[in-house]
């Protein structure tokens, strides 16, 4: 190999100077290119014995997706497994009681089967484990949502399923540790680091590397060495798509404004890659604001961090002037992650995408409205994002707006009996 | 021009006597206390090839819990890559083996900017603090080119690592991209793991795969804690890397110099 003054860690936001060409070529599908970039943001920094995992899991991911007998599989399950599609709602109560001539509308996530969107993409790599042939599934789980949906697949896919868990999300998240258990996995409370779910990654990549071909790592966000940001927002696109067919069939038109919630960025990159291409949709991020502005007090990754490096991608990072990745803080485990996908750094920085932070206060009356007005009572999480579009629907009248319900709240009961 | 880091080759080969590997002491810099780090190094560079000096990352993934646990005292002490440079400045020129630095790659780009310019200024501080190769367990070959084109501006190496699971066509082109030597993992699993360690056979037959292409000395690391595993690398490898079982000896108030001795 030739060593030369490419640029291959940072590039800088030099070239991506116009922003369009550069949603140009995410569209086109240039973006992710052949070393897993969205412009500079992506990659795989990962330990040489991980090399050849990541890669397969490339190749096979590719072929797979080009399989008409594997979109049959995805899809069949999709439907009488998942309960997909997963509806459309007109919030009319909601909309009334915000006021302004808005319109919102509720893509429930949570009537999926577990609860939550992450099933999506649980299903879909725990299929693509069977071609990879391997003989165990391992995950990482911050809020549970994902551990559960993983438990679930493995069990009716016949893996046997390890999931790790931060030992604090353990505690404020049972219900979800006892679900996984029903279903057959073990789960494996990490006490390293900050005890969540930027820990419980760094452990099941750690025991990734004990067995790198013989196991697959489940990753559940959008997050990871490449090809995971990328495998997982194909997963996930699912929301995006129906969502954009499902506006046009109910409301007769787009929505001016889509709200996901964004922690690692699951649900939101599938959401918004249905209207990435639709430049009248603005399109929002909320972020966890926890406590407000300052170090620790939040998990606000483009708010209060710079791109850097960590599990495996170049993205942004809530991290010290030192390198060393600082602690967050948010009301909602799931969103509780100091970094954020690159595909989400790359959106950021070409400005298709606003994100911004919601406060745990905010989120939490989010919650109560939703209960309130429409009888659905949902996760933490995606209450973050309900507290983005109605702030913006006061600022913004008669606008019609599309917030991803990507889960639901029982999981949530314990700190929600505390906090409401 | 002379290979970057030939020093270090040098050194590992001219420590390797007898077909014994020579040794490579790892220290996490900081641990137990910031004031150990220079009274470390100069005391295991006695009995040593090279010393490696480990950053303190918040996320190590590469590492098992004795290296983590070293890492969270060092971080709690207020290490910083900066300061480990300003040290090892200060020791520049007397510590009598070469010095590489191992770090996850962030606190690298981080620390003094993302970019060229940041890069570039890493490499210049690596230089001036007499650190002569730089080991990133996070940086594949295919991310590399940035700062390995950085480091050698500077004449500052990078080593490549190889795993038991790395393809021999890998291996080859892994080994010419290696500076100063070649590091050979010899387990598949992280630092001081204990778990599912290769058999003799399998350990040579790699080994000797590796020596095969490589141009630069083999030193074998991750696992290695009594002298029965560095009777059994002799003729097999030139150095052999001591990271956990040091760490454990500081943990346990045993002189590190004193397991090198043993080991030796």
């Amino acid at each position: 190999m030739t060593t030369t003054n490419t640029s291959s860690i940072s590039a800088g936001f030099a070239e991506l100077s116009d922003p369009g060409a550069e949603l140009g070529k995410l569209l086109s599908g240039a973006y992710p290119d052949a070393r897993g970039r969205f412009g500079p943001f992506g990659g795989r920094f990962v330990p040489e014995t991980l090399w050849g995992a990541v890669t397969r899991l490339e190749k096979v991911a590719k072929e797979a997706l080009a399989d008409p007998a594997f979109i049959d599989e995805l899809t069949y399950q999709q439907r009488h497994w998942v309960g997909r599609p997963t509806p459309m709602m007109h919030a009319a109560n909601l909309s009334a009681r915000w006021g302004n001539g808005c319109q919102v509308w509720l893509k429930r996530e949570d009537l999926a089967h577990t609860g939550a969107h992450k099933i999506n993409n649980a299903l879909g790599q725990a299929l693509l484990a069977k071609r990879l042939g391997v003989q165990r599934i391992i995950a990482e789980t911050g809020a549970g949502q994902h551990g559960v949906a993983t438990a679930a697949a493995c069990a009716r896919l016949g893996f046997p399923c390890r999931v790790y868990m931060g030992a604090k999300d353990v505690e404020r998240q049972q219900p979800n540790v006892q679900r996984m258990k029903w279903f057959g996995a073990e789960v494996v409370p990490v006490t390293s680091g900050d005890a969540t779910l930027r820990s419980a990654i760094d452990e099941a990549l750690r025991h990734w590397v004990g067995d790198p071909l013989g196991t697959h790592y489940l990753l559940g966000s959008a997050v990871g060495p490449h090809p995971f940001p990328w495998l997982v927002r194909t997963f996930q696109s699912v929301i995006g798509s129906e969502s954009r067919v499902q506006m046009l069939e109910q409301a007769g038109r787009l929505p001016d404004a889509v709200f996901s919630c964004v922690g690692g960025g699951s649900n939101a990159i599938g959401m918004f890659h249905g209207f990435l291409g639709d430049a009248g949709v603005q399109i929002f991020g909320a972020e966890a604001g926890g406590q407000g502005v300052g170090a620790g007090l939040n998990a606000a990754t483009m708010a209060s961090g710079r791109p850097g490096v960590l599990h495996g991608c170049y993205s942004y990072l809530i991290q010290d002037g030192a390198g060393q990745v600082a602690r967050t803080q948010s009301i909602s485990a799931g969103l509780d992650y100091p970094g954020v996908g690159p595909e989400h750094s790359f959106l950021h920085a070409i400005g298709r995408v606003r994100y911004v932070p919601v406060l745990d206060a905010d989120a939490l009356s989010a919650v109560r409205e939703v209960c309130l007005g429409e009888g659905v009572l949902p996760a933490l999480e995606p209450s973050h994002a309900v507290a983005a579009a109605r702030a913006w629907v006061q600022e913004n009248p008669g606008k019609v707006v599309l917030i991803n319900l990507c889960g639901r709240g029982d999981k949530d009961m314990p700190i929600l009996m505390k906090n409401l | 021009m002379p290979p970057i880091a030939q020093h270090v080759s040098e050194s590992i080969r001219t420590h390797a006597k007898g077909g014994r590997p020579a040794l490579v002491a790892y220290v996490t810099a900081g641990y137990p206390t910031k004031g150990s780090l220079l009274p470390q190094v100069r005391a295991l560079a006695r009995h040593a090839a090279l010393i490696e000096v480990g950053v303190p990352f918040s996320d190590p993934m590469a590492d098992g819990v004795t290296i983590q646990r070293s890492s969270q005292v060092a971080l709690a002490n207020g290490v910083s890559l900066d300061w480990v440079l300003a040290e090892l400045e200060t020791a520049k020129g007397h510590i009598g083996v070469p010095v590489a630095l191992m770090s996850y790659l962030n606190p690298l780009i981080s620390s003094f900017g993302t970019g060229p310019a940041g890069l570039k200024h890493l490499a210049g501080r690596c230089r001036g603090a007499g650190v002569s190769l730089l080991i990133v367990p996070d940086l594949p070959l295919e991310e590399s080119a940035e700062l390995r084109w950085a480091l050698h501006g500077e004449g500052v190496g990078l080593v490549q690592l190889v795993s038991p699971v790395t393809p021999a066509e890998r291996c080859a082109v892994l080994s010419r991209e290696s500076d100063g030597f070649l590091y050979a993992v010899m387990v598949t699993g992280v630092t001081g793991s204990g778990s599912a360690p290769p058999s003799e056979g399998e350990l040579q037959a790699y080994l000797g795969r590796l020596r095969a292409v490589s141009p630069v000395p083999v030193c074998a690391g991750f696992g290695i804690r009594t002298r029965g595993q560095v009777d059994a690398l002799a003729g097999h490898a030139e150095g052999a890397i001591i990271g956990s079982a040091i760490i454990d000896a500081i943990e346990q108030g045993r002189d590190p110099a004193a397991l090198l001795v043993e080991l030796a």
